[in-house]
């Protein structure tokens, strides 16, 4: 059931699934770009356009949304297929709590698990035991606490819920400096003030004072949601995003290959606007948005999670 | 003497981190201008196949490969090890690498990541006992020319005798990611590569 947190094995035989080998796959995942797919061609065209890594998922959020019912992990057909057909890191999504879907993304080799509040929660009360499997889990959030809730129960990397499926980017900011806001504050806090700050944040002690005195999450922090355009992708970058997860964006736009590219060079050069004009231009249309204020409070993904 | 990490993408941060601890003056490199001002260079691990797309659309794959044909010394850890070797394995088809060590190398050759491990690596010139390593989806090298010195090997598991540390002259390359385990030793070795090549160009 349980795996080592930070094992240390010098001189030992190999050992895989430890804390460090899969936090450290998400480190070699930062600064690029994770591209929500369907199909192995989708996924080829990903892979061609620079993508660091894709999602597979049964449909994309736009659709999840504009058709409704219960949206759950993949065709175990369709991930091989997708495995198959690129040979960088392929993701997968699993309801939330849904930890016999999780099993099987495991058997199927995925090389990450998203445990997404895109897809139809599964448990209405418990995540899923992260700390179970060799393979490592993303969690999405929009707070700190919700963060640290989730790296608790194993996440071996952090996504901000932005409002999936929209290209409203709105969510995203909104969660991004939420999260980076509650880090500022804890490391300006006294010592004797961070017992009460863990019981508000709703997160165990010892990673409330970690983070006060690193600054940081212990885990790579990317942005998720709503990210269209490649000038979205850079400001993400320059809130303080590690990385980016691009969903409906790409492949509901008019020019899936070129607005990926477009989007992989912003995430690189996200602090040179120059380059991020260079790629914008001529990239079509976009997806079609809608706003997050106009989908009615049951339907908004983000909140799906706690 | 600055030492630049490739930045394009990947674990750039912790290498800049592991320099600096090394007391170096180290800062990241995306453009061939900022590669001018380096005089060595680290490249990151990452996922290879965005890295060299970046360095092509961006115009610093040629400077690069003229600087590593100049004789820059360059460590690359990981993908960065893929980006040095001549010859690539289970890449894509349009892979560009730097072509600087003459090596074959198989990429994800572990496996995926749920084969990705930490396990003990001996390297050889560097003392203090074997390395802990952490392989992240790593490459292997499967074969070395003439002039390549194999430095390291894996010495326990499935994947015993793999080759996993090589150099060629300036050059320096781990499967594995000693910027992620606090363990200085692969970095100060590479520093003090550096330096002697600085005193040898005069």
């Amino acid at each position: 059931m349980s795996e080592q947190t930070s094992s240390s094995t010098s001189n030992s035989a190999p050992v895989t699934g430890t804390a460090r080998v899969k936090r450290g796959m998400a480190e070699m995942l930062k600064g690029g770009v994770i591209m929500d797919v369907v199909t192995p061609e989708q996924a080829k065209i990903a892979e061609d356009a620079g993508a660091v890594a894709v999602m597979a998922l049964e449909r994309v959020p736009a659709d999840i949304r504009a058709q409704g019912g219960v949206s759950r992990m993949s065709d175990p057909d369709m991930i091989e297929g997708i495995i198959n057909a690129v040979s960088i890191p392929v993701m997968a999504k699993a309801r939330i709590g849904h930890f016999v879907e999780a099993q099987v993304l495991q058997a199927l080799g995925v090389d990450y698990i998203d445990e997404s509040e895109v897809l139809t929660p599964a448990d209405y009360e418990n995540h899923i035991d992260k700390w179970a499997f060799t393979v490592p889990f993303v969690c999405g959030a929009t707070n700190l606490g919700e963060a640290l809730r989730r790296i608790n129960e194993g996440a071996a990397m952090i996504r901000s819920k932005g409002e999936a499926g929209t290209g409203d980017v709105s969510n995203a900011t909104t969660h991004m400096r939420k999260i980076r806001q509650e880090i500022r504050r804890l490391t300006s806090l006294p010592e004797d003030e961070l017992y009460v700050a863990a019981k508000e944040l709703q997160a165990p002690y010892e990673l409330v004072k970690e983070i006060a005195g690193t600054g940081k999450l212990p885990v790579v922090l990317f942005t998720a949601g709503g990210i269209a355009t490649p000038a979205d992708a850079a400001m993400m970058m320059q809130l303080g995003a590690e990385g980016v997860f691009v969903g409906s964006g790409i492949f509901k736009s008019g020019n899936p290959a070129q607005r990926a590219a477009a989007i992989v060079k912003a995430t690189t050069f996200y602090d040179d606007p120059d380059v991020i004009a260079k790629v914008s231009r001529g990239l079509g249309e976009a997806m079609v948005g809608i706003n997050v204020d106009d989908i009615p409070v049951p339907h908004r993904l983000a909140e799906r999670g706690w | 003497m600055i030492i630049g990490v490739l930045a394009l993408q990947g674990d750039v941060r912790e290498h800049l981190a592991a320099l600096a601890e090394c007391d170096v003056l180290a800062r990241p490199v995306r453009r061939p201008e900022e590669l001018d001002s380096v005089d060595a260079l680290v490249i990151p691990g990452g996922e290879s196949t965005t890295m060299s797309k970046l360095a092509v659309d961006f115009g610093i794959l040629e400077p690069l490969r003229k600087r590593v044909a100049g004789g820059m010394p360059v460590y690359g850890s990981c993908a960065g090890m893929i980006m040095l070797a001549t010859d690539v394995l289970d890449g894509r088809p349009d892979q560009q690498t730097l072509a600087g060590i003459d090596m074959q190398v198989r990429r994800n050759a572990f496996g995926r990541q749920v084969d990705s491990f930490e396990g003990p690596v001996e390297i050889e010139g560097i003392d203090g006992g074997p390395f802990h390593a952490v392989f992240i989806r790593a490459p292997w090298v499967e074969s070395v020319g003439d002039d390549v010195e194999v430095l390291g090997r894996v010495t326990e598991g499935p994947a015993t005798g793999r080759i996993v540390a090589v150099r060629q002259r300036n050059l320096l390359a781990t499967a594995f990611h000693p910027e992620l385990t606090g363990d200085l030793r692969v970095h100060r070795f590479f520093v003090e590569m550096a330096r002697a090549a600085e005193t040898t160009e005069g």
